[in-house]
C-alpha cells in the first residue's frame, strides 16, 4: 500500500483552489475568441472583449477571474492501493481554507443555511469520492459561483418525454436563466440515474473541456444540436442580446429505473473553473 | 458602439432622463456596494422611517461583494452580482432617493415601474469581468455593516467605470429588446 503525506493533500488542494480561480482554462479562452468572430451584437462583442481582457489581467496578476470564487467542489478519484496518512477529508478541508485565505479568494460559505454566519475560510468543501484501481489519487477542484448555480434545475420527467423533452427542458432552463448566470455559459446535462445522482452527473459534465464530445455519437449529436438551439435563443453575452449565449453543452448519462426519467441542468458561467492534480 | 456618455455622481433627474437603453456610460465619483444582506437591513430601516447609515439621495448602488484585496491593491476583483435578488427591497430605496443601480441580470416588473415613477436608471456591468472592473476603482472604504464581510456597504471611488444602460426611466428594457433582436426561430 502506497502512502501519501497528509500535507501533500493540503498543499495540492490549496494550490488547485488558487490556480482554478486565477487561470481561465485555455479551452474557454479560445472559445471566447472564436465566439468574438461569430458575435453580431456590438454590445455582445464589447462584453466578450472585456472577458478576454479580464482573463489576461487575472492570469498576469494572479488575482481571481471573478469575485465570486465559489463553493469549492472537490472530485476525488482515489486509488485502492494508496492511503493518506490521516483523514483525507480533513486534509482537503484544510487545503481549501489555506488556498482561499492565502490566495485572497472570497469567502462565501455560511455555516448554516438559515442561522449561519460566514465560516471565514470558505469551508467546508463538497467532496465526491470514487474508489478506482491503482495507487494514485486524482484531485479535481471545481469552484462554482452562486449566480450560475442558482439558475440550475432538476426535473423528474416521465419516460414518454424522451430526448425531445430533455432538449426542451434544457433550452427552457437557459432562457429562463437569461442574464443571471453571466452568459456565455457552459451547460452540464445529466440524464438518468435517480433524483440525487442526476444532479451529480450534470455537475460532473462541467469538468469536460470545451469541444470535448460525449463518446456516444448519439449524445455527441444532441450536444451539438443543443448548443445551436441555445445560441439561437438570442440571449447573448450577459443576456443583452446576441449570438453567443453558450460555449458548449456536455451530456452525461446513466441507466435509469423503468418508471423514472430524471434530467438535470447545471449551468456554469464563462469562468468554467476546474483544475486537477494527481498525487 | 456610439461614444460613451460620461456621468458624475451623485446623479440628478436630468442625468437620468438623458439615458436610453443600450447607451454606454462611464461613471466617475462615489458609488456604494450593497447586496442581499445589506439591502435587507437598509430596507427595514427605511420601512420604519429611521435614518440610514448613508444618504442614498442621488446615489448609485453597485450590487457587488468584492474578493479580498491582495497586498498593494485597493480592492480585490469586484464584478456585479445578480441584481434580481435585491428586487424586493429596491422600490423602497428608489422612493427615498436612490437614482441608479449597477448589477447584472433582469429586474422585476415592480422595480421597472418604480424606476419610471421615481426617475431612476439600471446599469449592467459585465459579470465575471471582476479583475478588469477593479482597475476602475481607485479607493475603497467600508461605510456600514462591517460585520457582513464581503457584503458590507463600501464606498468606492470610481473613474470611468464602464456600464451599459439596461433599463431606463422610460420603461425601456435592453434584456427584452436585445434578445428579441437576435432570436432565431
Amino acid at each position: 500500500m502506497r502512502e501519501v503525506e497528509y500535507n501533500t493533500v493540503v498543499e495540492t488542494v490549496a494550490r488547485l483552489c488558487k490556480e482554478a480561480n486565477y487561470f481561465l482554462g485555455e479551452d474557454v479562452y479560445e472559445a471566447l475568441k472564436k465566439g468574438l468572430e461569430k458575435e453580431e451584437s456590438p454590445v455582445g462583442k464589447d462584453i466578450l472583449n472585456q472577458l478576454l481582457k479580464n482573463a489576461d489581467i487575472a492570469k498576469q496578476e494572479e488575482i481571481p477571474i471573478c469575485q465570486d470564487t465559489g463553493f469549492a467542489v472537490v472530485f476525488l478519484e482515489h486509488g485502492m492501493d494508496v492511503r493518506v496518512k490521516g483523514d483525507i477529508n480533513q486534509a482537503i478541508t484544510e487545503g481549501v481554507a489555506k488556498g482561499y485565505t492565502e490566495g485572497y479568494l472570497r469567502k462565501s460559505i455560511l455555516s448554516d443555511p438559515i442561522k449561519g454566519k460566514n465560516t471565514n475560510d470558505n469551508t467546508p468543501p463538497i467532496i465526491y469520492t470514487r474508489l478506482v484501481p491503482g495507487d494514485k489519487i486524482k484531485i479535481t477542484v471545481a469552484p462554482k459561483g452562486g449566480g450560475s448555480e442558482n439558475m440550475s434545475a432538476v426535473k423528474m420527467m416521465t419516460p414518454a418525454d424522451g430526448i425531445e423533452g430533455v432538449k426542451k427542458f434544457v433550452v427552457d432552463t437557459v432562457v429562463q436563466a437569461s442574464s443571471n448566470p453571466c452568459p456565455p455559459i457552459v451547460v452540464g446535462v445529466g440524464i438518468g440515474g435517480n433524483f440525487e445522482y442526476v444532479a451529480f452527473l450534470a455537475k460532473k459534465a462541467l469538468l469536460r473541456n470545451i469541444g470535448e464530445r460525449n463518446p456516444d455519437p448519439f449524445y455527441a449529436d444532441v450536444e451539438r444540436e443543443l448548443l445551436e438551439k441555445i445560441n439561437n435563443t438570442g440571449v447573448g453575452p450577459m443576456g443583452l442580446g446576441g449570438r453567443i449565449t453558450c460555449l458548449d453543452v456536455f451530456i452525461e448519462v446513466f441507466p435509469r429505473h423503468i418508471a423514472s426519467f430524471p434530467v438535470a441542468v447545471n449551468i456554469n458561467c464563462h469562468a468554467a473553473r476546474h483544475k486537477s492534480a494527481v498525487i | 458602439m456610439s461614444q460613451p456618455i460620461r456621468l458624475n455622481t451623485p446623479l440628478t433627474d436630468e442625468d437620468v432622463l438623458k439615458l436610453k437603453i443600450g447607451d454606454s456610460v462611464l461613471i466617475t465619483g462615489k458609488i456604494y456596494t450593497a447586496r442581499d444582506a445589506a439591502h435587507k437591513r437598509l430596507f427595514e430601516l427605511a420601512e420604519k422611517g429611521e435614518p440610514l447609515p448613508l444618504d442614498l439621495k442621488g446615489q448609485i448602488i453597485y450590487y457587488a461583494g468584492p474578493a479580498p484585496a491582495k497586498p498593494g491593491y485597493v480592492i480585490g476583483p469586484a464584478g456585479p452580482t445578480t441584481s434580481g435578488r435585491c428586487d424586493p427591497y429596491t422600490p423602497k430605496l428608489l422612493e427615498i432617493g436612490l437614482k441608479g443601480m449597477i448589477g447584472k441580470g433582469v429586474r422585476s416588473r415592480t422595480v421597472k415601474e418604480a424606476m419610471q415613477k421615481y426617475k431612476a436608471v439600471y446599469f449592467a456591468a459585465t459579470g465575471g469581468a471582476a479583475a478588469l472592473i477593479a482597475k476602475n476603482i481607485k479607493a475603497v472604504k467600508v461605510v456600514a455593516y462591517e460585520d457582513l464581510g464581503a457584503e458590507a456597504i463600501r464606498e468606492l471611488e470610481v473613474v470611468d467605470f464602464p456600464v451599459i444602460v439596461a433599463n431606463d426611466a422610460y420603461g425601456g428594457d435592453l434584456y427584452e429588446e436585445g434578445i428579441k433582436k437576435y432570436r432565431k426561430d
